[in-house]
Parts: C-alpha cells; sequence; structure tokens
C-alpha cells in the first residue's frame, strides 16, 4: 500500500487560480445578481485626533456630482454601543458627539460610481471644537483629560481590576547578585494586509441581509452584524470571498461594515465599500504598542532567579481585543522557555487618540518573547557571558509531559535546549563569534552581530475546537466544508490532503467550502495558528467517521457483515474480504444514499487544549558604524511545531513570519505627531519590508508532535515572527556590544542605531 | 486616494503639447510617466482639471551621441537610460544611477524629463545631471531656450520652467575619470535618505547631494577644494556647506550632515580608483 500523503510537500491546489485567472475579492464580484445597481460607500473620517463634534454640515456635499445620499449617525439612528472588554467605554459607530483619533468614521456618502465619493466626502464640513491631544501612552495615563469620559480614567483594563496580583517592587530581587532594569518599546506597527478592507451588502425582498466581506472569521463577523442590525439569525448571510491576508486585523467586523446593512436598508439600494490604503493605514486596527518595564535578577554565575514586568499597553482610541491582549496573552507567557521561580507581571491597557489596537500576528505573545529575550541578553551582557550559554543554563528542561510555569501557564511538550543546539549547530555559532572577534579587532567599520533567541508560544489558545463536514457526490468526489477561513495559509490543499489520506479520494477530487455562513453556519475562523490543530484535526476525525458510516452501508449494500467489509483505500472502495472484484466505490455509495439524504458526515470536534510550539532563531547582521545602517546577513530559524502536515506550506508560514518579524525589529513603526495626525499612512513613509532587505532563509525543521491532537500538530502561523523579531533585534545591538550599547528600541533604524554609537562616544566608550 | 476629478488631452507632439497648455493654463499639467504627478493627485495635494500627456510623443524619446555631450530626449524612460550602451560608456554616472531609481515598475514608466522638471531634491536624476553638468533643452510658444542644470533648480518642487514650457532634451557632456553614486535609504525601493553622485578626473570633479534641502545641491566647497589639493577626507568634511538639510520623518538633519561627508567621502574614494 502507498504510504500516506501526509508530511509530503504537495503544491498548493489553489495555486494555479491565483496565478492565472486570481482570486476572486469582495470588489471583484461583478457579475453578483443582489449587488446589481449597487452603490458606492465613501466615509467621512476625523482629521482631528481628539475634539467635540460642534456641527456637521453636508449640504454642500449633496451637491457633489454623482451623490444619492450621506447618513450620519443621527440620520441612522444610531446608538451608542458597549466596548466588549469594557462596557463603560461606548461609541456610535459612526462618531457623534466627539471624536477620538484620525481616520475615525463620522458619516458615510453614497454615489452613483466609486470614484465620486472621496470628491464628496472632502465637502462634508465638520466642526471640531478640539481638546487635549493623548499619543503617549504615558502621558495619557496622567492626564485629566479622559478620551472615555465615562470611564473616569484613560486606563481601561488592568490585570489587577480582574485580580491578578500587583507587582511588589523591588524587594522581590532582594536576593539577587545581579539585577537589570529596562525599559522597552515594542512599538506600533501596522499590519498591512496586501487586500485592503471591503464589504457589500444587499437586503433581498425577504428581508435578509447578505454581505460580503473580506474577514478572517465569517460567523463571527455574523454574529456581530445580526447584533448590530437588531436580525432573527436566519435573517442574515455573511459570505467571504478570497481574502488577501488579514494577520489578525481583520478577524473582528469594523464600524464602516457594522453600519453597511443599515446604510443599504435606508438608501433601498445594495451597497459597495472598499477602503484606500491610506484609509486602512488610519481605520485598520494595527498591533502590538506596548511599553515594557522590564527587571531581571539572578546569581553572577547566570541563573536567573527572579523577573518583573509591567506592560503599559496601548489601546488606541476604543477598547479592543489590543486592550487584553497583555493580561491575557503577554503576561502568562512572560518567562518564555526560561524556568523563573519568582515572576510577577501587571498590565495596564491604555486608551489613547490613536487607531484602536487589535490582534496582529503573534497577538501579544512575540510582546512577551521581546521583553524576556531582551532581558536575558542585558543579563548576560551584565555578567559578562555568552548569550547563548545564559540561555542554556536557564531553559526549562526537556518534558513530555505538561509542565506548568510559576505564572501560571501550562505547556504541553517542550524541548528547547535541543533547538537552540540545532540553531547554533546550523549557524555555526562558535566560527560565527570567530568572525566577530576578528572584525571587532581589526576595528572595522563594518561589524557584525549575532543575535538568538529562544521561544515558545501559545496557538489555539482562544478556541476550544471546530467543526467539519464531508458530503460525498454521486460522481465520488468529496466537497470539505470547514469553519476555518483561509486567506493564504492554504486550507485547500491541507484540507484535501487530510481528507485524501483517510478516504483514499484523490486530491483533485476534493473541493474545499468555507467563508459561506448559510454552507457553513458553525466556525472560528483562521487566527491564532488555531486552523489545522483544530479545523484541520476535525477533518481527519470527520473523514475516519465518514469512512466507518461508508463501511456500514457498503455491508447493507454487498450483503455482508461489517467486520467482513474491507476498506481498499488504494482504490478508494469497499469490498467483502476475499472479493476484491466487487467492489463499491464513493460514488455507488453515494448514488445508493441518494435518497436518505446522501453520504455525509458531520464532526464537532472538541480540542484537548492549546499547544505551544517553540523554537530558536539566530541572526546575523552587520552594521556600518559609520551611518547605522544595517544588513541582515542571515537568518536561521528551528521552529518545532509539532508534526508537519507540508513542509511546503510550513516553510511559507515560517519565511513570511520572519520578515514580518524582522521587518518589526528593523523598519516599521506607526508613527505620529503632536497633534495626533498620523504620518506614516501609506507605502512611501510606512516601510513595509521588501524582500531586497532581507537575506534567503535558513529553515531548519524539528519536530515534536503534541499528544493534545491526533495529528500531533501544533500551530506555525505566528511562530516565526515570534522568533525573529528578538532575534533580529538583538543581533544589531550585539554588533555594537563591544562600543558600550545594552539596548536600542525597535525599529532600530539607521538613525537609531548612529545615534547610540554617537553616545557611547561621548561616554568615551 | 482617489484623484480629484480632472480631463485628459493627448499632445502628438511638443509644439501641441505647448499649445494646449497657453490654451488651459493654470489649470494644466504635462502628464509624462505620471510617477510623480499621479501620486500627489491621489494624495490630492496636486489637483490639476487638465492632464495634457505627452507620454506618446514617441519622438522625444531618444538617446544619441552628439560628439562632446549625449542628448537624451525628456520622454525617455529610466529603464532605456540605465540600459543604454551610449550613457554606460559615456556618462556610466547616470546609467547607474538611472537603475537605482525606484523599482523596475518605475523605470518602466517614470521619464528623465518628468523627473527632472519635477525638481524633487530626493529625486536621483536632478543631483546626478546637475553633478554631471547637463544642459537641459526647453520649449515654450516662441522657441527653445536651453538652462544650465545649476540655474534650472529654483525651490522645492520649483525650477526655471516657465508655466507655458516644456522640457524636450537633457544634454549631458561625456565625463572621463572615475564615479560614484552613493544611495542611502531605509529600503531598496525608497527615495534616498541622503544620496551622492560624483565624478572626479584629476583635479576636476563634480559632486551633488540628494535630499540634502530644498533644491539637489552642487558641493561646489567640495570640488573647490579638491582642486586646490585637499585631500578626500579633508574635502569631504566640506560636503554640507551648500545644503541646508531639513528634518522629516526618516532623518534629523543633523543626522543627513553627518551622512553627507560619510557618502561624499566614500562617492570620492571610489571615483578615485
Ligand atoms: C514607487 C515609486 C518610487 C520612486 N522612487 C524613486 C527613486 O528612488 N528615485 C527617484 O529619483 N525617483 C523615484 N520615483 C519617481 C520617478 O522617478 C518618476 O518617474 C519621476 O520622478 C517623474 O517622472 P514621470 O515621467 O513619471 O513624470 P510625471 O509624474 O508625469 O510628471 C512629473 C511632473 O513633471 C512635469 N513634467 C513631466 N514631463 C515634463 C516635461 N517634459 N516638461 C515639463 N514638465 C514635465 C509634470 O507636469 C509633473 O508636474 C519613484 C516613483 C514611484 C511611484
Amino acid at each position: 500500500m502507498a504510504g500516506s500523503i501526509l508530511g509530503n510537500r504537495v503544491l498548493r491546489k489553489e495555486d494555479p487560480k491565483f496565478l492565472t485567472t486570481g482570486g476572486v475579492y469582495v470588489d471583484d464580484l461583478n457579475s453578483e445578481p443582489l449587488l446589481v445597481g449597487a452603490l458606492h460607500a465613501t466615509f467621512v473620517r476625523s482629521t482631528v485626533a481628539h475634539a467635540n463634534i460642534t456641527s456637521i454640515d453636508v449640504s454642500d456635499a449633496l451637491e457633489s456630482p454623482g451623490v444619492v445620499a450621506i447618513y450620519t449617525a443621527a440620520d441612522l439612528g444610531l446608538e451608542p454601543v458597549a466596548a466588549t472588554f469594557n462596557p463603560m467605554a461606548k461609541r456610535t459607530l459612526l462618531a457623534s458627539g466627539k471624536v477620538r483619533y484620525v481616520g475615525e468614521p463620522i458619516a458615510v456618502v453614497l454615489t452613483e460610481f466609486a470614484n465620486q465619493g472621496e470628491d464628496a466626502a472632502e465637502k462634508v464640513i465638520v466642526d471640531y471644537d478640539t481638546l487635549e491631544v493623548l499619543i503617549d501612552i504615558e502621558q495619557a495615563m496622567t492626564s485629566t483629560t479622559h478620551i472615555f469620559e465615562e470611564c473616569g480614567s484613560n486606563v481601561v483594563f488592568d490585570s489587577t481590576a480582574i485580580g491578578m496580583p500587583d507587582n511588589t517592587g523591588d524587594e522581590m530581587f532582594a536576593d539577587c547578585e545581579v539585577v537589570v532594569k529596562g525599559r522597552f518599546v515594542n512599538q506600533r506597527v501596522a499590519p498591512c494586509p496586501l487586500e485592503v478592507r471591503a464589504s457589500a451588502a444587499a437586503w433581498d425582498n425577504d428581508g435578509r441581509l447578505t454581505q460580503w466581506m473580506s474577514t478572517q472569521h465569517a460567523q463571527g463577523a455574523r454574529d456581530t452584524i445580526q447584533t448590530a442590525n437588531g436580525l432573527d439569525a436566519e435573517k442574515i448571510r455573511v459570505i467571504t470571498p478570497d481574502v488577501g491576508g488579514g494577520f489578525g486585523a481583520k478577524i473582528a467586523a469594523y464600524p464602516e461594515e457594522l453600519v453597511l446593512g443599515a446604510v443599504a436598508k435606508k438608501a433601498g439600494k445594495p451597497v459597495r465599500w472598499l477602503e484606500t490604503r491610506s484609509e486602512s493605514m488610519t481605520a485598520l486596527g494595527h498591533g502590538r504598542a506596548q511599553i515594557q518595564y522590564v527587571t531581571i535578577g539572578g546569581t553572577k554565575a547566570g541563573k536567573v532567579t527572579a523577573y518583573q514586568m509591567h506592560v503599559l499597553q496601548d489601546s488606541g482610541a476604543w477598547v479592543d481585543i489590543g486592550a487584553i491582549l497583555a493580561p491575557f496573552m503577554t503576561r502568562p507567557m512572560a518567562s518564555g522557555v526560561y524556568d523563573i521561580p519568582k515572576i510577577e507581571v501587571r498590565t495596564t491597557s491604555v486608551a489613547t487618540n490613536t487607531t484602536p489596537v487589535v490582534a496582529y500576528r503573534g497577538a501579544g505573545r512575540p510582546e512577551a518573547t521581546a521583553a524576556i529575550e531582551r532581558a536575558m541578553d542585558m543579563f548576560a551582557a551584565e555578567i559578562g557571558k555568552d548569550a547563548a550559554e545564559v540561555r542554556r543554563v536557564n531553559l526549562i528542561p526537556k518534558f513530555l509531559e505538561p509542565h506548568s510555569t510559576t505564572i501560571g501557564q501550562t505547556y504541553d511538550v517542550g524541548d528547547y535546549e535541543e533547538s537552540l543546539n540545532r540553531v547554533l549547530a546550523a549557524a555555526d555559532y562558535t566560527k560565527l563569534r570567530a568572525e566577530q572577534a576578528a572584525r571587532r579587532a581589526s576595528g572595522s567599520v563594518k561589524q557584525l552581530g549575532i543575535g538568538v533567541s529562544v521561544y515558545v508560544e501559545i496557538t489555539a489558545g482562544n478556541s476550544s475546537g471546530e467543526s467539519a463536514k464531508i458530503e460525498i457526490t454521486q460522481d465520488g468526489r468529496a466537497v470539505v466544508f470547514t469553519g476555518t477561513s483561509p486567506h493564504g495559509q492554504g486550507h485547500v490543499t491541507s484540507w484535501a490532503m487530510i481528507a485524501s489520506d483517510q478516504t483514499g479520494i484523490p486530491m483533485d477530487k476534493i473541493d474545499v467550502v468555507w467563508g459561506d455562513t448559510d454552507l457553513v453556519p458553525k466556525g472560528g475562523g483562521t487566527m491564532g495558528s488555531r486552523s489545522l490543530q483544530q479545523g484541520g484535526v476535525a477533518v481527519h476525525v470527520a473523514a475516519g467517521e465518514l469512512v466507518e458510516q461508508a463501511r456500514k452501508h457498503a455491508a447493507r449494500l454487498l450483503e455482508a457483515n461489517e467486520e467482513d467489509v474491507v476498506f481498499d483505500k488504494e482504490s478508494a472502495s469497499f469490498h467483502v474480504t476475499g472479493t476484491p472484484a466487487v467492489a463499491k466505490s464513493w460514488a455507488d455509495l453515494s448514488i445508493a444514499l441518494a435518497s436518505d439524504g446522501g453520504l455525509i458526515q458531520e464532526t464537532d470536534y472538541v480540542s484537548q487544549g492549546a499547544t505551544f510550539p517553540f523554537g530558536a532563531h539566530v541572526s546575523v547582521v552587520e552594521v556600518d558604524t559609520e551611518t547605522g545602517q544595517v544588513k541582515m546577513l542571515r537568518h536561521v530559524a528551528c521552529d518545532d511545531a509539532g508534526k508537519v502536515l507540508n513542509p511546503l506550506l510550513l516553510e511559507g508560514q515560517i519565511h513570511g513570519g520572519i520578515a514580518q518579524g524582522a521587518a518589526q525589529a528593523l523598519l516599521e513603526e506607526v508613527r505620529y505627531d503632536g497633534d495626533g495626525n498620523p504620518i506614516t499612512s501609506n507605502f512611501a513613509d510606512y516601510a513595509f519590508i521588501s524582500a531586497a532587505e532581507l537575506p534567503s532563509f535558513e529553515v531548519i525543521h524539528m519536530e515534536t508532535p503534541t499528544p493534545r491532537n491526533a495529528l500531533g500538530a501544533k500551530g506555525i502561523g505566528e511562530s516565526g515572527t515570534i522568533g525573529s523579531t528578538p532575534a533580529v533585534q538583538s543581533a544589531v545591538i550585539d554588533a555594537l556590544a563591544h562600543l558600550g550599547v545594552r539596548h536600542i528600541d525597535m525599529p532600530t533604524t539607521a538613525e537609531r542605531v548612529w545615534s547610540e554609537i554617537q553616545k557611547q562616544k561621548v561616554k568615551g566608550n | 486616494m482617489i484623484p480629484a476629478q480632472f480631463d485628459l488631452k493627448r499632445a502628438s507632439s511638443a509644439a501641441e503639447a505647448i499649445s494646449l497648455i497657453g490654451e488651459y493654463g493654470d489649470e494644466a499639467k504635462l502628464l509624462a510617466g505620471g510617477h510623480s504627478l499621479i501620486p500627489l493627485m491621489k494624495l490630492r495635494l496636486a489637483q490639476p482639471s487638465m492632464l495634457i500627456d505627452i507620454g506618446r510623443i514617441t519622438d522625444l524619446s531618444y538617446i544619441k551621441d552628439a560628439g562632446n555631450h549625449i542628448s537624451i530626449g525628456a520622454l525617455t524612460r529610466h529603464m532605456d537610460v540605465e540600459k543604454s550602451d551610449i550613457v554606460k560608456q559615456h556618462v556610466p554616472l547616470l546609467a547607474h544611477a538611472a537603475s537605482h531609481v525606484g523599482d523596475a515598475q518605475v523605470r518602466h514608466r517614470g521619464t528623465i524629463g518628468g523627473s527632472l522638471a519635477h525638481a524633487d531634491s530626493a529625486s536621483d536624476l536632478p543631483a546626478t545631471t546637475l553633478a554631471l553638468g547637463a544642459t537641459y533643452v526647453v520649449q515654450g510658444p516662441n522657441g527653445q531656450r536651453e538652462i544650465a542644470a545649476k540655474d534650472f533648480y529654483k525651490g522645492f518642487l520649483e525650477s526655471a520652467l516657465a508655466p507655458d514650457e516644456m522640457l524636450v532634451e537633457i544634454r549631458v557632456p561625456k565625463t572621463l575619470g572615475g564615479w560614484s553614486f552613493q544611495k542611502f535609504n531605509r529600503r531598496a525601493q525608497d527615495w534616498a535618505i541622503v544620496g551622492v553622485a560624483a565624478w572626479r578626473n584629476g583635479k576636476d570633479s563634480g559632486v551633488a547631494l540628494v535630499n540634502m534641502g530644498s533644491t539637489p545641491i552642487l558641493a561646489t566647497s567640495v570640488s573647490a577644494a579638491l582642486a586646490s589639493g585637499a585631500s578626500i577626507a579633508e574635502a569631504a568634511e566640506l560636503a554640507a556647506a551648500e545644503a541646508e538639510p531639513q528634518s522629516d520623518l526618516n532623518a534629523s538633519s543633523e543626522y543627513r550632515t553627518h551622512l553627507a561627508k560619510v557618502l561624499v567621502r566614500r562617492a570620492l574614494e571610489e571615483s578615485t580608483k
């Protein structure tokens, strides 16, 4: 019998379409009957960061060519809605009363053609009474100006308020021989999916709303749109066409998407909306945005015994998921791969007059890893020991039974030292250190930096399972319905591999359906690196159950006992032991069951908990000490995501992750001027990384299967970002360690690096 | 990100384009490769109501060897300058600088005339042609005139072109000796934070700076110092003498000044090899 297809480098089934005719995105739905005659929505957005709105005058704009209608919150009768994570904070979906960040939607203009909207929107006159603008987290914490007055403070979420212990301060380090403190900025970044947000809404004659959306989670969007429109469950359908990236920022529905149904209803016509890149850079959520106060202490020999952190999380001008990633994702992962006996973490989330912060690739875990890895480096530097060796002595030893950390997180399996060993060997760490020493000795302008990171993260931490349905058609094809929502990850390929492995149906006869709530009513979407370990496992379980169900039907048709029926995967058919010539194919069974509702298997898979991928990265950079410019020379990554289903897809996730992680370390940062105006809202100003800035990545595989699911798989979608960022940042700093440099905040731009070198020169180093 | 409404007329010759500008006056803008103008329009920083498309005037796209200099038609695309054997042989600095403009897509659309007429101090070709001592030929309703590159750049996005004139040809003296182009940027496709175009032939040299003020800057003090026998290191210290570097998102003026000195030194070292 042929071996399993699982574990092979199977080419992506979806690529021929993407590479030839292209994907079909929301804005490509040109022949959709429900959208015939659709109007185009353009949002009027706040041009100031913090102000009371004194008046909105649409009279001029109404005269602009092509304008059909303009609606404000009042026109749509919008009531204030409470933030999920702090119900005291309220806003209307279109701002009324006050605006809290540049880019906040205030009104919606409907025009006949898409290009007419911006002309008209420009003519809507909004009068503002400006208020103190709070961009800086620490300034917002102490200011008496409150962005959400009803909260009575700009602190919108604090870990101590939900019963997590407060930090005790310096006495925690009383018995430490060495104590190092740091303040690290984990800067605000923009997710930048290549496809910006887009949606279209249409009501049919029965009062049912169909809404198309570029989202990572159709079922979640359906629920919030249903609530926003006060609809009964059967009165709404959300459809996800192809989605060009999300990175976490397209998990939840945004105000623009939540009002579109009401807008279409009031206008009596279907409505389409496509944002521009400049809009997307200010109104699609941002990520990261933490200030971390860190103290690390231990022995001169290198054992870390205490770690304390206070995270100040920028929540932006809303209390979105970004406000709770710090307590629920950063905090539990704070000690990472290290066995630290004493640990305390407090998190304080603060509203500012900036774009709301949401989940972004890694969502809270990269911040945890960045902090502990920086702290480890500074601790190693303080005691004058090699950063990799200090890590080694502090690693949690290999464990194949669940391990609980001091802060109370339980990891599934881990062998951190092995990943460190492998990556150091592959990078030839000793030789790199020798080359570094040689360059230092020669006083070369171009210095070498070597950064090491070891990480563990949590995947599928926020969901409890997934459903899958497999239907066999009368021509013997399989249709897999999944509650996950691929937007670049390759589920069409992976789910077909999994279904084929169990059913013997060839991959080209397997279709995958997702993201249409009529076809797939239940689903958790794609986020938090959960899809394979939950959605994929659900398909695996469903396919297994389908074979057992089919065996029963085959026994009946073959007039044999069930236990005498053999399933031959190679021919994808069932026969009675000893008589393979008389066989029932999947098509036969489907036809035979046609009048009984067909051959369908539906499964709700309940997961056994989160999994904890881990790994180690080594990054090598060259720093031009005259200009501060950093060039990445190598990046070696060893990521252990458990059992690998398809190495090609795995590597794709790792590559993209490393690129995005390196981008944060080197280049990317969302910035505002003092008045709260975004100054990085296009790709000329926002330094989105490109292939030209990156070396070819060296990816090493390591497989420690998780016992928590049948495929042994952990998540890989975010690991690359988590491991790479601290390694790259550390490499830059390491290149200058001999000059006395201990820390440079991200992004480590040329000017920042140069300034740091200048500071050391002033100090006489 | 969507331009304000505009009309478009296509000119088939320089004369037609000039008469159309005359007709529409202030409201009109010439459209060459569109790679500077269209982004400005999308950001609504420019809102011309009439675009005169000169992109298809094929007889203004050429590269000729004219003896002492080479002549380049204003509508010649960056990619054609980069790949031209004539340019590579006689003005290798220009071919090389052209290869550093944006990315391949930009170089296939953008034109040398558009780049110079736009007069953006952050662009690569204004400073490069300035260093090379180029002359620009412009045409107006009353015929043609020549403007030396050093007299062309008047201020931020401001040139000596009259509103009814159009740039038609760029004449670049053939260079002898060594040359160097230093482009310092964050990402490969970005504009320079600071750039240096330089050539050197014995005591003669030309050094110009990208993004060191509101116009491209000719570093005359550097060339004067070299002519009077200063070392490269000494001359490079004068790199920013004529510059008035701004502070912006990407760099402080102090850092720009430092970069200019380092990059001029490196450029001269490379040119002297
Ligand atoms: C993504 C991107 C990256 C870029 N990166 C760089 C870079 O790294 N370095 C760099 O130097 N440039 C860069 N550019 C700019 C590019 O080089 C442009 O092509 C060039 O600056 C303008 O040429 P154009 O033909 O596109 O001019 P257009 O945009 O068509 O015109 C620009 C201006 O010049 C006027 N104009 C055009 N032709 C003439 C003429 N013959 N006579 C009189 N006026 C005229 C127009 O009316 C307009 O005001 C980049 C552009 C983009 C979009």
